[in-house]
């Protein structure tokens, strides 16, 4: 499996650092205690298409939102999150690009 | 006050020669960590002059001078003193922080190929990428006669003894 990088191009998947699902880009404001709870443990698991959030820890130590697909293993691109990794996640959901 | 002798990263560890690739230890001087302020993108070009800001992967160098991009928003100042840069980039000295060895030789590329999951068959002079070597993080540097690798100074000898083992390795095979 590979990665393309924004910034350091393709790279194998071992230069990579695995966090979850890019849920934990969107954290609830305020005292919301139930919606604190879900955001931190309640995830879909979908077959098909995930944005996940991965680390660049063996290249630039960028964090990245990467589209991939669970049921064929493919990637279809990395964002930074520095580069508006949710604004471009807001897009993609409101195109229903992402489960 | 007592003169102190200052030990590279290797302790002058010497050179080791093996399928016509040669491994040494290359003294880095200073090398300072520049990550430009935002804003004094323009100011930073102008003080940095010969040099320019690298792209990512790419180097910047004048003389012994080079700019070494080693991440978003940061490069790697080596071979010069950060001059007339403050207040335009948060400066690190890193210079006891990393060790760095070269790798020349035609076959250096297919020594780095048993250890750094990248195809460097293609790699240009003036380019560099940060990446693995093993388990190890690391700057590798395209240089005229091969690579130039930048480890974290605690993983020096072990970063050697990995590369010396590859190229024995690959010696081996050569002679079969
Ligand atoms: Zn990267």
């Amino acid at each position: 499996m590979r990665i393309t990088c924004p910034l350091c191009g393709p790279r194998d998947r071992r230069e990579f650092y695995y966090y979850g699902s890019e849920d934990y880009l969107t954290r609830p404001e305020g005292e919301d205690w139930d919606a604190i709870d879900a955001h931190l443990h309640l995830r879909n698991n979908p077959a098909g298409r995930v944005r996940d959030l991965w680390y660049h820890d063996m290249g630039c130590t960028s964090w990245l939102v990467v589209t991939r697909d669970t049921v064929t293993h493919e990637v279809f691109g990395a964002a930074l999150v520095a580069d508006g990794g949710v604004s471009i996640s807001a897009k993609m959901k409101s195109k229903g690009g992402a489960a | 006050m007592a003169d102190l002798i200052a030990k590279t990263p290797l302790w002058g560890q010497g050179a080791v020669v093996s399928g016509g690739v040669t491994l040494a230890e290359v003294d880095l001087g200073q090398v300072t960590s520049v990550a430009p302020f935002v804003g004094q993108e323009k100011t930073l070009a102008a003080a940095l002059k010969p040099l320019v800001f690298p792209a990512p992967n790419m180097v910047s160098a004048k003389g012994a001078a080079r700019l070494v991009w080693t991440g978003r928003g940061q490069a790697f100042l080596i071979g010069a003193v950060p001059d007339g840069l403050d207040g335009l980039a948060a400066l690190t000295d890193q210079s006891d922080g990393w060790a760095g060895v070269s790798l020349t030789g035609a076959g250096a590329v297919d020594v780095l190929a048993r250890l750094i999951p990248l195809d460097l068959r293609d790699m240009a002079v003036g380019a560099c990428a940060r990446t693995s070597l093993g388990h190890m993080a690391v700057v590798l540097i395209r240089v005229k006669d091969g690579f130039e690798l930048l480890v974290f100074r605690s993983m020096a000898r072990t970063a050697w003894h990995e590369l010396e083992v590859a190229m024995k390795m690959r010696a081996a095979r050569l002679a079969c």
